[in-house]
């Protein structure tokens, strides 16, 4: 067989150059062309930056993995009810100048976040729930987080701030104490509020 | 917007012309049978002679039977002699390799295990931060993809080299310190995320800093390949070689692009992110996996593959469209809409490099599938390239907008992730272990039966996995879509499924604890010692050569 007939047959160096070549186009369609295209979006006007505390809850946000089961991602009315379970319109490039790693998540074990603050904004409420979930939404699978609180007999110190439990779990002798993570996450997650209206000419 | 649709145009037509080209080579016979580059693995005279260390002698006997009875022809001694010191070569940096990923394994299944039973009982185990979902979840991808399936990959990579260059390995000292760093670089990585330090993207998972490991790493890992291939013996590169050299080069590319501190932001991030996430498993795993199956399938058979030409345009396809697919994770997000067009365009072009796989991988079996009762190999890989193939289907489907509406953000897309990572990889990678560790141990499975344990429990145990959790996936994203459903409802109904996954879960680390304990026995030379050596079958060894040899 003649072996050099086949055009197919390869060296090192056609798989090298082949390789990279094809490397490099994936690369520019799917990484260097969003870079071009998205490095120019001015935040909108109503996005504030994330205050210190609120930074500092978004690093909890990452290190407990919330990521792993709530997006910041609704969809659009015409593919998917999301609006309609309040969890805002569909979010632009813009919503996301300040979130720098993006969150944008993959999974909906529950529900999506991106307007968690206007949608829920009871400081009490995201530290029970927190706590234990299962107190304020029944059926929840989300993990309760006991070691962002701290649980004793008596009184609290001042300055500490005492989780206000439903009357079922509240046990009287017993405060449950919001440990600093906890309370800079449930700043974070107050913070979550894309609810003015996404910038006129802005197409996804 | 012109841009965009041009774009748009344009990567259309190229894939539509690439499938016309495809066809017209297909019509005009351009991927007729084997040419002398699909024979290049055996030795001369081997052709017709089966091999699968894994056997028994009396496996190995039915198995020369089903494939060819009157076998008369042997290859030579100075062939024998070759190759035993080519496999020879890379015993103790493969060793090492494989043994760090069956480690990795254990801890990876068990941490999957954890995940996946919190998921139903959300109070267990909350008191320790490591153990929350959200850090033991992460925590089991990373020790599968970068411990488990990367070191298992690259010690299958490093023993393919020889056997495929037919010469001994060169520079297994820099695949040594490049596995260590690479190992090293998992181990802090994960304690990283224990410890909450995680960098927030999925599968990017490990902070920057320990991800030069990992790059460093997994460039000395390929320096023997570059280095063994200046001193080849053989004309052609089997295809094998391709898609392990590509590989090789792609990966610390991507991770390097990708954890580049302070490089990516917002929404090109989350674009970065599925580029990286999908080309993971396109550039690195799928490669080796592919390659490891395009080895040993026909190597074990003692016949090349279905169609040489046809192994080749599979290679360059599934590297052009498999690269670019990585858009479809954002479905209805808030990137470019020409980038998920590209994606999902690309994903659905996907059909051509698995249909290349799947004709050459299963044409190859086909007729011969009572192999797969004698071979504990090729029981594995078969089964292996079958989820390939399924997986990869399945994955162009759930690309498609109305498919991925309802798929996108459940339980159905880890279903699938599962099929591709262990239906296919992690399958194809026990196969490759159990031919390839009696070459490095020079001694035999001590316990032939538990290989069929361990195939049977991670089979029956993933089909439950899937299965289940494909079905609770489906069910979830149809209720998340009707509007009239409560949320909740969309948790609760899941509920069932969570829990058959954690036991098909249970199922299959069980069958790696067995797997790990035989592979430690046979490490420690632990158990009957039925037999010597077990080389390239007794009647194929001079008796020189054979000592020991002999069952």
């Amino acid at each position: 067989m003649n072996a050099k007939a086949n055009v197919w047959d390869m060296d090192e160096l056609r798989l090298i150059t082949g390789a990279m070549v094809i490397l490099g186009g994936a690369t520019g369609i799917l990484v260097v062309m969003p870079y071009l295209l998205l490095q120019n979006v001015t935040p909108p006007a109503a996005l504030k930056p994330y205050t210190n505390e609120q930074l500092v809850g978004r690093q909890s946000y990452i290190a407990n993995g919330c990521v792993y089961c709530h997006s910041q991602q609704p969809r659009d009315t015409k593919q998917a009810p999301d609006a309609k379970r309040g969890w805002g319109r569909p979010t632009v490039a813009g919503d996301y100048a300040y979130d720098t790693p993006h969150l944008l998540g993959t999974m909906r074990t529950g529900p999506d976040l991106m307007n968690i603050g206007a949608r829920q904004p009871s400081k009490d409420w995201h530290l029970g729930h927190l706590y234990q979930p299962r107190a304020y939404t029944p059926g929840s699978i989300m993990p309760s987080y006991p070691y962002l609180f701290e649980v004793r007999k008596g009184q609290p110190k001042p300055g500490e701030t005492v989780v206000n439990l439903p009357p079922a779990l509240a046990k009287p002798d017993e405060v449950v104490v919001a440990k600093p993570e906890a309370l800079a996450l449930v700043s974070y997650l107050l913070s979550l509020d894309r609810t003015y209206p996404a910038l006129a000419g802005e197409k996804r | 917007m012109d841009f965009t649709v041009s774009l748009l145009l344009g990567t259309f037509l190229l894939s539509v012309a690439a499938l016309f080209a495809f066809v017209w080579s297909m019509s005009t016979g351009l991927f007729g049978d084997g040419t002398a580059a699909a024979t290049q693995i055996f030795a001369p005279n081997e052709l017709g002679t089966v091999e699968d260390p894994a056997a028994t002698a009396a496996q190995k006997g039915k198995l020369q039977q089903t494939m060819d009875a009157d076998r008369r022809d042997r290859m030579s001694v100075a062939d024998a002699e070759a190759r035993s010191r080519a496999d020879g070569s890379t015993s103790l940096v493969v060793g090492v390799c494989l043994t760090l990923a069956v480690v990795w394994l254990v801890l990876a299944s068990l941490a999957g295990l954890i995940s996946s039973i919190k998921l139903h009982a959300p109070d267990w185990w909350v008191q320790y931060d490591w153990l929350t979902f959200g850090r033991i979840r992460p925590i089991h991808l990373n020790l599968v993809a970068y411990g488990w399936c990367s070191l298992a990959g690259i010690g299958v990579a490093i023993w393919l080299i020889p056997r495929l260059l037919k010469t001994e390995l060169v520079g297994a000292r820099y695949a040594l310190v490049g596995g260590a760093l690479w190992s090293i670089g998992v181990l802090v990585g994960t304690v990283a995320i224990a410890t909450g330090h995680s960098d927030g993207l999925e599968w990017l998972e490990f902070p920057w800093q320990i991800d030069i490991l990992l790059v460093v790493g997994g460039g000395l890992v390929g320096f023997p390949l570059w280095l063994t291939l200046l001193q080849r013996k053989v004309e052609h590169l089997y295809v094998s070689v391709w898609y392990i050299g590509a590989g090789l080069l792609w990966f610390p590319i991507l991770f390097l692009i990708a954890n580049w501190p302070g490089l990516h932001f917002g929404v090109q991030q989350a674009a970065m992110n599925w580029w990286y996430g999908h080309n993971v498993l396109a550039l690195w795993f799928t490669p080796i996996g592919l390659a490891a199956a395009y080895y040993f399938i026909p190597k074990v058979l003692g016949k090349p593959i279905y169609s040489y030409n046809l192994s080749l345009l599979g290679f360059w396809s599934l590297a052009f469209f498999y690269s670019q697919v990585g858009g479809h994770h954002l479905i209805g997000g808030p990137v470019p809409s020409w980038l998920i067009t590209i994606s999902i365009v690309q994903s659905v072009m996907m059909v051509i490099p698995v249909f290349a796989v799947a004709v050459n991988q299963h044409l190859t079996v086909l007729g011969n599938f009572r192999v797969l009762i004698h071979s504990p190999t090729l029981r594995f890989i078969v089964l292996g390239a079958m989820m390939y193939t399924a997986t990869s289907v399945q994955g162009s489907l759930e690309s498609l907008r109305t498919v991925n509406t309802v798929t996108h953000f459940t339980h159905y897309t880890v279903a699938h992730a599962h099929l591709g990572l262990y239906g296919f990889f992690s399958m194809v990678m026990f196969g490759s272990i159990y031919f390839i560790m009696p070459r490095v141990m020079n001694s035999e499975w001590p316990y032939p039966k538990l290989i069929a344990l361990h195939f049977w429990l991670v089979l029956i145990g993933f089909a439950i996995y899937f299965i289940w959790l494909s079905i609770g996936g489906w069910l979830q994203g149809l209720a998340m879509l009707d509007e009239k459903t409560p949320f909740i409802r969309s948790v609760a109904l899941t509920l069932p499924y969570l829990q058959a996954r954690s036991i098909g879960g249970g199922l299959m680390t069980l069958g790696h604890l067995i797997f790990a304990a035989h592979f430690f026995a046979m490490g420690w030379k632990f158990g009957p010692k039925r037999l010597g050596a077990a080389l390239l079958g007794p009647s194929l060894f001079s008796p020189r050569l054979a000592k020991g040899a002999v069952a």
